[in-house]
């Protein structure tokens, strides 16, 4: 698994790619005129949204395309992964600099906390992946969908109990289960810290698809695929599909859990439970579905595309769920594999035509 | 004492909504191996159809006894029809496709009714019609059965109150399920049903229509859900708006009572459904009503995980 993670030059483009759009896209009330387009700090938001619906859709493909297992718990995942994180931001902006949101801005001491928050949102919704890949060795299809679900569900009711978030001068004389649980309930976590911006966001997206693009690349993608095919065959065939199928859960949760923290950051303020429940996760499913059972390209384009259609669409905004229910019918009738079906954007036999160089043709004289 | 026998008789009619709902899951996935995603939002329309039919009713004079069976038999009737249509719409085209596109088609076909059911007086552009949808408010149910205590039993030192609506709800529900137990088990269309959901391949070389079969068991599964619909908000009246997630939420549960029961298996899933009535409303009055959902999803990974077909279900052998 490692050498997912090899080489320089990848990493930095990504990185790179991420501190122009951060410089680029404007904040506040500052303004880009491209004559017929004003861009506005609603568009720097839109794209924000657009990069956390990347890392989503992209995660989720590992589950439900490539390993051909069904998950509507995504949600949940991302919901972990934005408590745990806004969790530790919040009490260790108290804790190091004395105030839960002093430390705004790129590069900060804040920057570090809030690094070192996605890695730690990442790793314990990878953990929760886990626990809940276990039954998956049990279950198949539409079972497993219905225990995903139901973890989703238990979660978010859980939440919802929880206390209310403390402020610097709360804690002090809060007891530590206090401060352990101090989640914020039904209302939802207020005053997360807003550590994250553009930078931070399409940084982990780039990352989130070069990994999974190479994850489908590697012998381990290939062992994926095979479980989606055929299980029985590709444990015949020696792969160990109980190791894979868990495996595929605890890597997506990873990457759900650190959009979530993104997705907490990003909005600042408030992450409330019922924001996190299934529907988000249909809406995860939609994006797979759509771009393509196992296709990266596919997911990044449905990401990139479902964000930005109820945007652009505003006074259609009823329609918008309707119009999703219809495609994903037709699609499921249709052209069941999504548009991309495995295939890479760059794959497809159309696409691929429009870019070849055709020989030219020699006339007999 | 008055609160166990309260809560008894609580868990005894929300049970038997759950066992409702829960036989549409059990005998569509018995037959075509699929979660009816689209059934919780039946449900829905269901319980919205009563309060609209009901005020109608009552607006012209019907009352009492008249205007409960006339409302649930027309309920019934609509959600039969669009039952119908789902199944030769969205279901039919995929007999032969994998499961996971079927379940996903599902997902669609529930979310198209509920977005569908919460449009608002929505005008069509260009045309002078208007969509008169549920809307996204909150409904309410007329009360059809007034005074709505039936009698009290004495007990120790306090009195054990029977609601006329828990009643109704008991009294119908063992009358569908005598009615679904005879038709199953004692017709030729029965017998096609249990043939069918066995193996539909040789059920079609014996020459059973496996098809239509397969229409008319998802009919009854939705008419079932459809009077679960009626009974839903004679008991709680003030309806939730049909984007609402209490909806899919109360079709998951019955879901599980199906998976509890042993899915595929009808009386399962009634003993399924009274189990997670009676775990919920005890969970509630004494754990904490704030946990009712989770109690039920933790019976239901526990159930997976310790016997996956449930208590009445037997073994299938994964076919290569």
């Amino acid at each position: 698994m490692v050498a997912l993670l090899r080489g320089f030059y990848p990493y930095a483009i990504a990185i790179l790619i991420a501190f122009v759009m951060y410089k680029v896209m404007p904040v506040g009330a500052e303004k880009i005129d491209l004559g017929i387009l004003q861009i506005n700090s609603f568009f720097t938001k839109v794209t924000g949204a657009i990069g956390i619906a990347i890392i989503m859709a992209v995660s989720l493909n590992i589950v439900n395309g490539y390993t051909g297992q069904f998950s509507l718990g995504h949600a949940g995942f991302m919901a972990i992964g934005a408590y745990t994180s806004a969790w530790i931001t919040h009490y260790g902006s108290i804790h190091f600099f004395g105030n839960a949101n002093a430390m705004e801005g790129l590069f900060t001491k804040g920057s570090a906390l809030f690094v070192a928050s996605l890695l730690a949102a990442g790793l314990v919704s990878a953990l929760f992946g886990y626990l809940v890949g276990l039954p998956s060795l049990r279950l198949r299809g539409d079972y497993l969908a219905i225990v995903t679900l139901g973890f989703g569900e238990i979660l978010r009711a859980l939440l919802n109990q929880t206390q209310p978030v403390l402020d610097e001068f709360d804690i002090e004389e809060a007891t530590r289960g206090e401060i352990f649980t101090g989640l914020g309930g039904a209302l939802g976590f207020s005053g997360v810290p807003k550590y994250s911006n553009l930078f931070w966001v399409w940084s982990v997206a780039i990352i989130t698809v070069i990994i999974c693009y190479r994850l489908k690349q590697s012998i381990h993608g290939k062992a994926f695929l095979s479980i989606r095919e055929n299980e029985i065959a590709a444990e015949a065939m020696g792969v160990p599909t109980t190791h894979y199928k868990v495996a595929a859960f605890a890597i997506a949760a990873f990457f759900a859990g650190v959009g979530g923290a993104l997705f907490a950051h990003t909005l600042g303020n408030i992450v409330s439970p019922n924001e996190m429940n299934y529907q988000r996760s249909i809406d995860f499913v939609i994006m797979v579905v759509l771009g393509g059972m196992g296709s990266i390209s596919g997911s990044v384009i449905a990401a990139v595309a479902l964000t930005i259609l109820p945007e652009s669409l505003r006074e259609f905004s009823e329609y918008r769920m309707i119009v999703y229910a219809i495609l994903l019918i037709v699609f499921m009738i249709v052209r069941p594999d999504g548009i991309f079906g495995i295939r890479e954007f760059w794959e497809v036999k159309w696409i691929r035509r429009l870019f070849r160089r055709t020989p030219k043709e020699t006339h007999a004289p | 004492m008055i609160k166990l026998v309260q809560t008894l008789l609580s868990s005894i009619s929300v049970g038997s909504l759950y066992a409702l709902i829960a036989l549409g899951y059990t005998m569509v996935y018995g037959t075509l191996k699929f979660i009816n995603f689209a059934h919780a939002s039946i449900f829905m329309l269901g319980a919205w159809f009563s309060a609209i039919i009901a005020a109608a009713l009552l607006a012209n004079g019907v009352t009492g006894i008249p205007a409960i069976v006339l409302s649930i038999l027309i309920v019934m009737v609509i959600c039969t029809t669009l039952g119908f249509v789902i199944e030769r719409l969205a279901y039919r085209p995929l007999r032969d496709a994998p499961r996971l596109n079927v379940l996903i088609t599902a997902i669609g076909v529930a979310l198209l009714i509920e977005n569908v059911a919460a449009l608002n007086d929505v005008k069509i552009p260009g045309t002078q019609t208007t969509i008169h949808g549920f809307g996204t408010q909150p409904g309410k149910m007329p009360e059809l059965l007034a005074n709505a205590d039936l009698f009290s039993i004495p007990l120790g030192s306090g009195t054990v109150v029977v609601d006329k609506v828990d009643a109704l709800i008991l009294g119908l529900s063992i009358c569908l399920m005598i009615v679904l137990e005879f038709i199953i088990y004692n017709t030729r269309l029965g017998a096609a049903m249990r043939a069918a959901s066995h193996d539909a391949r040789t059920a079609a070389l014996m020459g059973i229509p496996v098809d239509r079969t397969i229409s008319i068991t998802f009919i009854i599964g939705t008419s079932l859900a459809a009077a679960a619909g009626f009974l839903y908000v004679m008991k709680y009246p003030s309806i939730n708006p049909p984007v609402a997630v209490t909806w899919g939420l109360l079709g998951l549960k019955a879901f599980v009572a199906a998976v509890v029961g042993g899915i595929g298996n009808v009386r399962g899933a009634v003993v399924g459904g009274l189990l997670i009535g009676i775990l919920e409303q005890a969970g509630a009055a004494y754990l904490s009503p704030h946990f009712r959902d989770v109690y039920v999803f933790a019976l239901l990974i526990f159930v997976l995980l310790v016997r996956p077909t449930g208590i009445f279900g037997s073994t299938a052998v994964e076919k290569v």
